[in-house]
């Protein structure tokens, strides 16, 4: 078991990273293009695992890095890359007064929480995790005995949630048909009627031919007349001008012919 | 380092997550203006567990991080369908319960 060490340094964790973590969240609200906003995301998201680790809760540490740099950052990467990179919010202010009572509103949030903050009164420094997280031997052990025993019910519940995300993700996710994929019945009644009104063999084109000299695919095979099947070669080849000579075919085949035509016709004669 | 410094960030980081959420009108940014929130929130936990000395909080701030997985990834398929009934992230443009 690897032990993640907790940051010692508290102080420092949070002087570095709050002021760093607040100028990255504004960069969020501020960047014009979606991809920098994710970026300015990410710093935010790290920033926050580090204070976690300062704060004793290194499997927060852990998992705040895997869900939310690893997983979530990515995915929202993958949509702004599907939706475009280059998509700008527009300047106009399609509400009258959209920006002047957003102000406002915000204003007076930050006031009401602060107010809210600062009415707790924190008697001494913070109590620390050592003693919770004696009992089960770690931070991650202390976690999981209340998330399997205290919390069981709302694991299950999360498992559930989990579940219909995925499916309402690919629902919504899912794209429509272009246009309907033909299948096999389709294909053969429209081979059939190919063949009913142009004529056209719904059957398999014929092979390529095969010579004394060569069987190669560019070799047209013949007909029983002696004429050339098209069919036979390949339409690229055609169009490339591949296609082999049938009379240079011939040419070898006819010699093989001819000689044996002599062989036979000077054995007859020594037979008479 | 004291707890109200951590509880300052946190507000911090909510109130920028809200102004952007009102002020942003691509869908995505606005989004991620909803993720900093939650993240407000997981800090305030965090804090919380510390200063009272029980992993109580940190198990919240574990499930807040689960249904924000959850959460973005039906949000963004949302986006998605929307982009492509409308070829726009602007959340000004999904505006037919308007009229």
């Amino acid at each position: 078991m690897i032990e993640i060490p907790a940051l010692t340094g508290d102080l420092f964790a949070f002087v570095v990273c709050a002021p760093l973590m607040v100028l990255l969240a504004i960069g969020i609200v501020l960047c014009r293009k979606p991809v920098h906003s994710a970026l300015c995301m990410a710093g935010v998201m790290v920033g926050l695992a580090v204070l976690y680790a300062a704060q004793d809760a290194p499997f927060l540490f852990v998992v705040q890095i895997i869900v939310y740099t690893g997983a979530i950052l990515m995915l929202f990467l993958f949509v702004v890359m599907l939706i475009g990179v280059d998509t700008r919010d527009s300047v106009v202010e399609t509400l009258k007064g959209h920006r002047f009572w957003t102000i406002v509103a915000i204003l007076g949030l930050t006031a009401l929480i602060l107010l809210a903050v600062s009415q707790a009164v924190f008697v001494g420094g913070p109590t620390g995790l050592a003693n919770a997280n004696a009992q089960h031997g770690g931070n991650a052990e202390g976690l999981a005995a209340l998330l399997f025993t205290r919390y069981v019910v709302l694991l299950e519940a999360t498992s559930a949630l989990l579940i219909t995300a995925a499916i309402g993700a690919m629902v919504l996710a899912h794209g429509e048909k272009l246009r309907e994929v033909k299948r096999q019945p389709e294909k053969a009644a429209e081979r059939i009627e190919r063949y009913a009104k142009q004529g056209i063999h719904p059957g398999p084109d014929p092979n390529s031919g095969v010579y004394a000299g060569t069987n190669a695919i560019s070799a047209p095979a013949l007909l029983p007349d002696g004429s050339v099947a098209e069919h036979s070669v390949s339409k690229v080849l055609t169009s490339r001008g591949a296609v082999v000579a049938v009379d240079d075919l011939r040419g070898a085949t006819g010699g093989a012919f001819e000689d044996i035509r002599r062989v036979h016709a000077e054995l007859e004669g020594e037979d008479k | 380092m004291s707890t109200q410094a951590y509880l300052a960030l946190a507000v911090a980081l909510f109130v920028i997550g809200a102004l952007g959420f009102l002020l942003r009108r691509n869908a995505i940014v606005a989004f991620m203006s909803v993720e900093l929130m939650l993240n407000a929130a997981n800090l305030a936990f965090v804090t919380f567990a510390r200063q009272h000395g029980g992993l109580d909080g940190q198990v919240a701030s574990f499930f807040v991080m689960v249904v924000a997985a959850a959460e973005v990834v039906i949000g963004l398929a949302i986006i998605v369908a929307v982009y492509r009934a409308r070829r726009s992230a602007s959340v000004d443009d999904a505006s037919l319960l308007k009229f």
